[in-house]
């Protein structure tokens, strides 16, 4: 892999991190009120897919996207401003958290609703279809929403008129409270999306590298004509449900098992220059040790000093998002009805 | 020119004229392509125009509908049959929590012109899970727009505006009407989509009403004639938004107001009408305002009991006719 799409994707991963934990900071200032559903544990996922789309490719997200959204490139003072409920959030201080759109960046959208982002991204892929562009259509989904008519709904008709959707599924083993084996009767997601003749397969969402490269080739595969692909991503939420679930059901030794897998450690190792000492390897464990050894044989390095520039430098980008929507107008209703009714703005009613 | 059309012809034509003047215009949902549409109204449309612009879905009605909503916001103008408003109750996600709400959730970054086509109130003892009416539901939800054509000619014009908005418009087109005829004229300019027609002038009531019911109140209103009291009866043609200034002109002149429905009287389409009414008229009416709508029961099977759950000619005439009487009486003393 390029080292640049290397940096880009820790980088993005760090940006995540650092955004989310200030959010979470300014939400307990008041500064963010509403539902808050962060997404530290999951940044391979977003950072590993979406370097993987192209500029042209949808991308359609759920109600924890703001990762989604900073991958993309919808700059983080946009998504901070949003948070905040101000007119100079990517959603004019309207959606929130929740509803994040950014159509230029052809983000289109956060949806709170379970399962809803999959007939919308169905829809889009059909105009693409329509049209015949070489465009994919990626819709994020939990292991949650596999459990909803829509869900099925989707897979059916992408699947029947050959669709280029790419269904991820963050895969973070809980839907809030209900841990996946207590809510799915077939808990390994991609075996029932099997029963639409879509390709799936799991991988390791914890691991960037490998969700980049499966995404890469399922975008591929569509692009040729492959119909809809599906990928799920074994992942990993570290905080609560949202801002308001302290996360008390899961048991503590799963927390630190998974934290111990965290993402963002995995891929700075991944580029890292620096051997481990036998005492490191040892409590890592060994997977870790053999994605990083695999790495190293692909001869990519970086300097632990990059890492940490580039830590410091996500931490100014969120600093300066905060003061952004800080400073910000509020939105007025004037807008709010302008918003609603922009569209017939030109018409004459009656 | 006019020509003499069925409802559903009328229908029919909009479909046709708009999809061969617009390539981003497609039509989707159960038995709309191959079959022809439950009532005829995409007949044709699918050996003309392709299975990717008319498209036979599976039945899954929340999830196609949503595939019109993600169409929409790409620039495409879908339009979704749902084939009877009963259905609609599993769409309604897709309806209320997406169309409606997209333009404003997106800070109006994003449109959606989606067309939903539904076939619907009490046809003939279809019984209750086929025979009912959702415009208090939709009513409700800011951001939609709802459309009630109750001729050929207003059928064939709303649903030709329906598609030319960037909007989420809702065309509830009544069962019963897709066989009656009227002239249709292709060419005529249409008034705008929203606006009420006064389809008859009077002097002593005004009769309020929409969909089949307006036609009901038409028949009416000549039964009434013939005992002297002049009803005008206005069609309303839309239910969000609804044009007041209109029915307000008219009440004005009669001082009476009769609002005449086929939704369910509690909490029906009729109440917002005549409170909105009843606020903007209060110091020109003579006599409280009167709702005659359906009762609050699901629709019965049995030919008769359906009959009487909703308002008939007979009751519409004796409401008039009651109304009129009770407010000279009142005056008198
Ligand atoms: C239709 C619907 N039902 C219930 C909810 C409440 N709810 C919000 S998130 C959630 C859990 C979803 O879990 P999952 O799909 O795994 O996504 P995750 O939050 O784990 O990313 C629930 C039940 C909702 N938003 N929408
Ligand atoms: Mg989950």
């Amino acid at each position: 892999m390029e080292r640049e799409t290397l940096h880009r994707m820790l980088r993005d991963m760090l940006l995540c991190r650092a955004f989310e934990e200030r959010a979470a900071e300014e939400y307990s200032k008041g500064n963010i009120v509403g539902f808050l559903h962060l997404y530290p544990g999951e940044e391979a996922v977003a950072a590993g897919v979406i370097n993987a789309a192209g500029p042209s490719d949808y991308i359609v997200s759920n109600y924890r996207e703001h990762g989604h959204a900073l991958v993309r490139g919808t700059p983080a003072r946009e998504v901070m401003a949003e948070l905040f409920g101000k007119a100079t959030g990517m959603s004019r201080g309207m959606g929130g958290s929740m509803h994040m759109f950014d159509p230029e960046r052809r983000f289109m959208g956060g949806y709170a609703i379970v399962g809803q982002t999959c007939p919308i991204a169905v829809g889009i892929a059909y105009a693409v279809a329509m049209r015949g562009l070489p465009e994919v259509v990626i819709c994020f989904l939990g292991d949650g929403a596999v459990n909803q008519g829509t869900f099925h709904e989707s897979l059916n008709m992408a699947s029947l008129w050959r669709l280029p959707v790419l269904f991820v599924c963050e895969n973070n083993h809980y839907a809030i409270g209900t841990e996946i084996h207590r809510h799915s009767a077939v808990p390994e997601v991609f075996k029932r999306v099997a029963a639409y003749n879509i390709p799936a397969e799991k991988i390791d969402g914890m691991d960037v590298l490998k969700v980049h490269e499966a995404t890469k080739h399922a975008l591929e595969r569509i692009r040729r004509g492959g119909g809809p692909q599906f990928i799920e991503c074994e992942t990993y939420r570290y905080r609560g449900h949202s801002m308001a679930d302290p996360g008390t059901y899961r048991p503590a030794v799963e927390l630190k098992a998974y934290q111990s897998w965290d993402p963002i450690a995995a891929a700075i190792r991944d580029v890292e220059f620096k051997y481990p000492t036998p005492e490191e390897l040892a409590e890592v464990g060994s997977d870790n040790v053999k994605l990083f050894v695999d790495h190293l044989i692909d001869g990519e390095h970086l300097a632990a000093a990059d890492v940490e520039e580039m830590k410091q430098d996500v931490q100014k980008i969120v600093d300066d998002a905060v003061q952004f929507a800080l400073q910000s107008a509020k939105p007025t209703m004037d807008s709010a009805m302008d918003y609603l009714n922009h569209a017939h703005r030109h018409e004459v009613l009656m | 020119m006019s020509q003499e059309l069925l409802y559903w012809q009328a229908l029919n034509r909009a479909m046709d004229h708009e999809m061969a003047a617009d390539d981003s215009v497609f039509t989707l949902g159960e038995d709309v392509g191959l079959y022809g549409g439950s009532y005829r109204v995409t007949e044709g449309l699918y050996a003309k125009y392709g299975e990717w612009r008319v498209r036979d879905t599976p039945i899954s009605e929340n999830g196609f509908t949503g595939l019109g909503v993600g169409a929409a916001l790409v620039g495409m103008r879908p339009v979704v049959e749902i084939m009877t408003i009963n259905f609609m109750l599993l769409a309604l996600d897709s309806i209320v929590n997406g169309a409606a709400k997209i333009p404003l959730m997106s800070g109006g970054r994003l449109k959606v012109p989606l067309v939903v086509r539904v076939p619907g109130g009490i046809a003939r003892q279809l019984a209750a899970q086929h025979a009912q009416r959702l415009e208090h539901t939709l009513m409700n939800v800011p951001g939609l727009r709802i459309a009630v054509p109750s001729t050929p000619q207003d059928a064939y014009w709303q649903l030709r505006q329906a598609i030319a908005s960037d909007d989420p418009i809702i065309l509830l087109e009544h069962e019963l009407l897709y066989f009656t005829k009227g002239p249709v004229d292709f060419a005529a300019e249409a008034p705008p989509m929203h606006r009420a027609i006064v389809r008859r002038q009077g002097r002593d009531v005004t009769i309020v009403s929409y969909s089949r019911h307006a036609v009901l109140a038409q028949d009416a209103a000549s039964e009434l004639a013939k005992e002297g009291i002049e009803a005008a009866v206005i069609d309303l043609r839309s239910l969000k938004p609804v044009d007041w200034d209109t029915c307000a002109a008219s009440v004005e002149k009669t001082h009476r107001l009769l609002v005449v429905e086929e939704d369910c009287r509690f909490a029906g389409a009729g109440a917002e009408i005549s409170a909105a009414l009843t606020e903007r008229c209060f110091y020109s009416l003579d006599a409280p305002v009167q709702r005659l709508a359906g009762l609050d029961i699901p629709t019965p099977y049995n030919g008769a009991l359906e009959a009487a759950s909703i308002p008939q000619i007979a009751d519409i005439v004796a409401a008039a006719r009651q109304l009129c009487q009770a407010a000279s009486e009142s005056k008198a003393a």
